[in-house]
């Protein structure tokens, strides 16, 4: 990650004038302040604001790689990647059920292993790879375990679906579909409310069973 | 969630001095952190995103095994080392949270969530923890899920970890880091009862971060059990639970390691309960007294008097699955 380290610039020219300066840089130093509008976060170092950077603060950049695609984007901190992914990218995909880490429906996969994207910080995945649901087909063809939740009917209302499905792709990729009781155990992360379980189960069980390509 | 400032440190010492500056808090997998700045029980200036620290290692010393702070609750679960020595430590990581939270949480993180407490985490109710000295909200409140162990008039609310009761039961130490350099501590003295200072969860000092924990080697991998009884199968926090390991020569016990959770506000190591095993047979007679004894001084609230008879009944079953009696 090429974040840049604040005041790095101004540094080598103001550090021996300004020794309350040198000071601030010292401190800043040891934290690389991801940020800011380059400009800005100059002029905060030049004022000493250390305190008062975070009111200047309010997007910084974030660049992921969601889907195969590299995005640059400006983000408040606070933002989570669900949020981002909702409400920035337009990617509605992925689902809001709890927003706490209760349900999994917000489930996506980050450098390749399944994470709950609402208590994820959109700023902490700066420079990874994201995956969510829109991005397992290949064209018009869907991933084999889509098919499969067609097939076994792995779901009703669907509002889950999107969420089961990144972590039924990401549980055969660990390893931990080798019995329906592992499938259970490990796909107990994502809350199904209209209850379609044993048709998930199937679904997962015939993809493993059928060598899942990933 | 308030604005807040966010700062990624470069090293160990820039977590420090960070982390010294009121209003600041490090995030690691950001799975109980950002929960409660989203509900507002937290509401931090900035964040030291630390996940970029060499603290992932999960490695043999002279001391034992060490892991690294940031390693990831689903990576420990799962290393070969960890497996084969101390099995007791991956069954209590597979019995927390799910595979999701699991791939982001950390073992650092792991041993500073917060309580589950619905007071602590509703800000319209009272609580000690969160708002020192309004109250406490589940003493005559819903208590189902609270302590029944070490509690005070300030507060009864449980830690609610898993990991961090095997990590008790297998004598583990804390490596800390702060602005005056290193500091070691046992396991069980990490974490606090709440006495009057219910707003303290445990002994890490302002400007102190953890750095790793170590296990020493044992005798228990071949029989230990961890039994976590909750109110559905999976993904849900513990009723009661228990860490049990023995060292069993020729159908003697000659070293026994006992904790439980969710019964206290800091995993709930039983001392007097293992040395009573020592000399004895691994037998449903035997183990059915080691639980009685478990439960001197044990005192109930109103709706969670029932965990007295499933903490004795869940310490049986787990000595029995870590003998092979079942
Ligand atoms: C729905 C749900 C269910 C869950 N179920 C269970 C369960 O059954 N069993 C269980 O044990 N847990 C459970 N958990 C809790 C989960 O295990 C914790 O949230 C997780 O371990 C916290 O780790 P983290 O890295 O995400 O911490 P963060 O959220 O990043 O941080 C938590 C706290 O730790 C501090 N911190 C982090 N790293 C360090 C460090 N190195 N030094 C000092 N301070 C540090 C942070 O400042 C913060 O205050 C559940 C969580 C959720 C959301
Ligand atoms: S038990 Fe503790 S955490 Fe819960 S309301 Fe009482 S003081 Fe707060
Ligand atoms: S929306 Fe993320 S777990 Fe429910
Ligand atoms: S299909 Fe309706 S919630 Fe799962």
């Amino acid at each position: 990650m090429e974040n840049e380290k604040f005041g790095m610039d101004a540094r080598q020219q103001t550090d021996l004038k300004d020794p309350s300066r040198r000071s601030f840089i010292k401190q800043s130093s040891l934290l690389t302040a991801v940020a800011l509008t380059p400009a800005t976060a100059l002029k905060a170092a030049e004022d000493h604001l250390d305190e008062q950077i975070a009111g200047v603060l309010e997007k910084l950049p974030l660049r992921m790689e969601v889907n195969g695609e590299m995005h640059n984007l400006s983000v408040e901190p606070r933002a989570t990647l669900l949020d981002i992914l909702r409400e920035e990218m337009d990617l509605t995909g992925t689902k809001k059920g709890c927003d706490h880490g209760q349900c999994g429906a917000c489930t996506v996969h980050v450098d390749g292993q399944r994470v709950n994207s609402c208590l994820t910080l959109g700023i902490m995945v700066n420079g990874k790879k994201v995956t969510t649901i829109e991005g397992l087909a290949k064209g018009d063809v869907l991933h084999p375990m889509q098919e499969a939740f067609l097939k076994h009917d792995g779901f009703q209302c669907g509002y889950c679906t999107p969420g089961q499905i990144m972590s039924a792709v990401a549980c055969i990729n660990e390893g931990h579909a080798n019995s329906e009781g592992e499938i259970r155990e490990y796909m107990s992360g994502n809350i199904c409310r209209c209850g379609a379980y044993p048709n998930i189960v199937n679904a997962i069980m015939d993809v493993k069973n059928g060598g899942m390509e990933a | 969630m308030k604005q807040f400032q966010y700062v990624k440190a470069s090293s160990n010492a820039g977590v420090i001095t960070a982390i010294s500056k009121p209003g600041t808090k490090i995030i690691a997998g950001g799975t109980n952190l950002v929960d409660l700045m989203k509900r507002g029980v937290t509401a931090p200036d900035r964040l030291v995103d630390i996940t970029h620290l060499p603290l992932k290692s999960i490695n043999i010393t002279g001391k034992g095994l060490h892991i690294g702070a940031l390693a990831l609750n689903s990576v420990v679960a799962e290393n070969a080392l960890v497996v084969e020595k101390h099995p007791l430590l991956a069954m209590a990581l597979k019995a927390g949270a799910s595979p999701q939270l699991r791939n982001m949480a950390t073992v650092g993180g792991n041993m500073m969530q917060r309580t589950r407490c619905t007071y602590f985490y509703d800000t319209a109710m009272p609580c000690n923890k969160r708002a020192p000295g309004t109250g406490c909200g589940a003493i005559g409140g819903i208590n189902r899920m609270h302590a029944i162990f070490g509690t005070s008039s300030k507060c009864i609310a449980v830690h609610p970890s898993d990991m961090c009761v095997a990590l008790a039961a297998l004598d583990a130490t804390v490596i800390i880091a702060g602005p005056k350099g290193q500091r070691t501590l046992q396991f069980t003295e990490f974490h606090r009862l709440p006495g009057e200072h219910p707003e303290l969860d445990n002994h890490l000092a302002t400007g102190e971060m953890i750095l790793s924990v170590e296990i020493p080697d044992n005798n228990f991998a071949k029989n230990s059990y961890y039994l976590k009884v909750r109110d559905r199968q999976s993904y849900a926090f513990a009723l009661v639970s228990v860490a049990a390991a023995l060292d069993i020569q020729n159908g003697v016990i000659r070293g026994a390691r006992l904790a439980m959770g969710g019964v206290a506000h800091k995993p709930w190591r039983l001392f007097e309960v293992e040395k009573s095993l020592i000399g004895k047979k691994p037998t449903e007679e035997n183990f059915a007294q080691a639980a009685q004894l478990a439960m001197q001084g044990a005192k109930a609230y109103e709706y969670n008097a029932f965990k007295l008879k499933l903490a004795p009944a869940t310490i049986a079953e787990a000595l029995k699955h870590a003998s092979g009696l079942v």
